[in-house]
């Protein structure tokens, strides 16, 4: 069993003008075994949330807590919120020339784990996982993220995301600027990973695209820092007709 | 992190019609009496420590015997020391005319060369290696190294140098027309050593030089890699590798002067910096002459500073006397480690001081995969963790070999 819960978040960024508050005050719950989606329109806090639980030391949390399992999560250090269960799938992931997607992924396992996996399975798996995303055999040659192109970065966070196994994944616009095939391959894979016993998503969107593929249990909407609303999957299917000038005029 | 990736525009230096001298590169002359003692204030001296020198680059005795080399042999390769009208033959074989004092002074002064003669046509599957082992470092000594290799030959040469020493050292190379060569120069002194060198290479029509320079070890190496073009067709490929520790000063300065058309240079120069007073120095000069129509030239230059109280100092310089050119550019970066880099792989569970040595490993390992020996590969990937272990990896708990 899992669950990540959030209470009364709030974070601020330095900016030149001095802090910035960007979330104010948010409370979510994602039980064991459940899929959340945020919506929401650019410049809500959406990324800074899904940064925030990942530990990126850009963003100062001024209030609130977040667990795991009970655990205090803002008291962990980022390696140490990734080996507790918490995976952040990246909006824009990083460059590392010179490291090979296949050390990377093994030393993240050996990391998770902590021991190495075993390679005749291991290798395996590997092949596995970036072959249901349709990435070739090469690609585990290929520098970290170097050059690829904007889909296959995506697709490599979702291997990861696979081979990694989390308690709870946190997707930060996966689906943004993938093509249809692109992105049901994607969602694919989120589904495999949430068919498995009690894991939790967190999934972040600005477009109701993702949410046909991808059914959530829960959806809020996220305006100005804040959860505007929230509700089932039929929220997103209004959201789609309906877009965000409703929440952004009430001026929250 | 600062990032340049100038057009040809921003780097152009333009000389009037008729004008063929580069400010850079003045001519040069056999005679040690046409060369003043460097002050320090002269462009191609201004970054190195001349009073640690030993007076390698003035007036220095040099002496001989207190560096030893020694080789593997291989069947129809002549290495030998040798001396006589031959090593005076051999002065001057790459086209090396001197342009600084020491150069000048080890053409002229040094009785013997360690020759190392590869026949056209002869291909080597092994390459030959030569072991320079100082035994003084309080002895000042010079040598004069040529390394010749035939038409159509292909061979891989090893310098590894060692020990204690106090070395100034001219190496001339003279690539054959269709050869294909690498030569490599790894400097892993011991602390109190000073190597000041300078390496010619004359680059054959059609012939393909790889010249790779690696310096970990040294309280100060400065190496001078030239190279130029005896005909249409010749590439040059010109990487390099230091890690600069405490107290360090290592200098590389490359020059590819393109003297003829249709040849390539391509120049990687990666390095780290650790500890109180480390200093690199990287100076990546690239002359296109009037002549030199069709040629390709890009230079790039990589330092990471690992610790405070390091400095790195990147300076390109291209000269263009011809537009009819394939391209040219340069690129040069200094920074830390970049923050992005590092919350990405500990995102991933990696813990901080292995994301660490991911990053600097990865920052390596791109150009020691193109050294082309995969014995010294490994040597070097494991002198690279060696260096790390000092600074980086200090308090950190083993993990597994990537």
């Amino acid at each position: 069993m899992s669950t990540l819960e959030i209470k009364d978040l709030r974070v601020s960024v330095n900016t030149e003008d001095g802090p910035k508050e960007i979330l104010k005050g948010v409370t979510l719950t994602i039980g064991d075994g459940e899929t959340h989606a945020i919506m929401g329109p650019n410049g809500s806090g959406k990324s800074t949330l899904a940064y925030s639980i990942a530990g990126h030391p850009k963003y100062d949390i001024t209030g609130g807590t977040v667990t795991l399992d009970g655990e205090d999560v803002l008291a962990m250090s980022v390696d140490e919120r990734a080996r507790a269960g918490l995976f952040l799938a990246m909006q824009y992931p990083v460059e590392v020339p010179g490291v090979s997607v296949s050390n990377f992924l093994r030393t993240a396992k050996t990391a998770i784990d902590g021991e190495a996996p075993k390679l005749r399975t291991w290798v395996k798996d590997v092949n596995t996982a970036l072959d249901q995303l349709n990435l070739d055999s090469t690609f585990a040659q290929r520098s970290v993220n170097e050059g690829f192109s904007g889909g296959e970065k995506k697709r490599h966070e979702i291997a990861q995301l696979e081979l990694l196994s989390p308690k709870v994944a946190i997707l930060d616009e996966t689906d943004s600027g993938l093509d249809i095939d692109a992105l049901k391959v994607v969602a694919d894979g989120v589904n495999r990973f949430r068919a498995l016993e009690g894991k939790g998503v967190l999934l972040i969107t600005h477009y109701t695209r993702i949410l046909r593929y991808i059914t959530p249990d829960y959806v809020h909407v996220f305006v100005n820092g804040r959860i505007a609303e929230q509700g089932g999957p039929e929220l997103a299917d209004a959201l789609e007709a309906e877009g965000y000038d409703k929440y952004l005029k009430a001026g929250v | 992190m600062t990032l340049t990736d100038n057009p040809v525009a921003d780097a152009i230096e333009t000389s009037p019609p008729g004008t063929v001298l580069s400010h850079l590169h003045p001519v040069g002359s056999f005679d040690v009496a046409d060369h003043d003692v460097p002050t320090g204030r002269e462009e191609i001296w201004r970054f190195t420590p001349l009073k640690r020198l030993r007076d390698l680059h003035s007036d220095a005795a040099y002496s001989a015997g207190a560096t030893t080399a020694t080789w593997n042999t291989q069947d129809g390769i002549r290495v030998e020391n040798v001396d006589g009208d031959e090593a005076r033959g051999l002065r001057g074989v790459s086209g090396l005319v001197p342009n600084t004092r020491f150069v000048a002074r080890v053409l002229a002064e040094v009785p013997t060369t360690l020759l190392v003669d590869v026949p056209a046509e002869v291909e080597l599957a092994e390459p030959i290696v030569v072991d320079l082992t100082g035994s003084d470092a309080s002895v000042t000594e010079a040598a004069h190294v040529a390394l010749r290799f035939g038409a159509h030959s292909q061979a891989v040469v090893v310098l590894n140098h060692v020990g204690h020493a106090s070395l100034a050292q001219v190496v001339e190379v003279k690539v054959g027309d269709g050869a294909q060569v690498s030569v490599i120069s790894l400097q892993d002194w011991a602390d109190d050593a000073v190597h000041l060198t300078h390496h010619e290479a004359s680059v054959g029509r059609d012939s393909t030089y790889k010249h790779v320079a690696i310096s970990f070890g040294g309280s100060v190496v400065r190496m001078d890699s030239n190279v130029h073009y005896a005909g249409p067709g010749g590439s040059a490929e010109m990487l390099g590798l230091y890690f600069a520790d405490e107290g360090q000063h290592l200098e590389h300065r490359l020059f590819a002067d393109h003297t003829a058309p249709r040849t390539k240079s391509h120049v990687v120069y990666k390095g780290a910096l650790q500890g109180q007073g480390a200093h690199t120095v990287w100076v990546g000069n690239v002359l296109i002459r009037k002549v030199a129509e069709g040629i390709e030239t890009f230079e790039e230059n990589r330092n990471l500073v690992l610790t405070d109280g390091c400095r790195a100092d990147s300076v390109p310089n291209l000269e263009i006397e011809t537009g009819e050119i394939a391209g040219a550019g340069h690129a040069s970066a200094t920074g830390r480690f970049d923050d992005e880099q590092l919350f990405y792989l500990r995102s991933r569970g990696i813990d901080e001081p292995e994301a660490r040595r991911l990053v600097v490993h990865g920052f390596f390992n791109d150009l020691i995969r193109k050294i082309g020996v995969p014995s010294l590969q490994e040597q070097l990937m494991a002198t690279v963790e060696q260096e790390l272990a000092k600074n980086v990896l200090k308090d950190a708990q083993p993990v597994v070999a990537g």
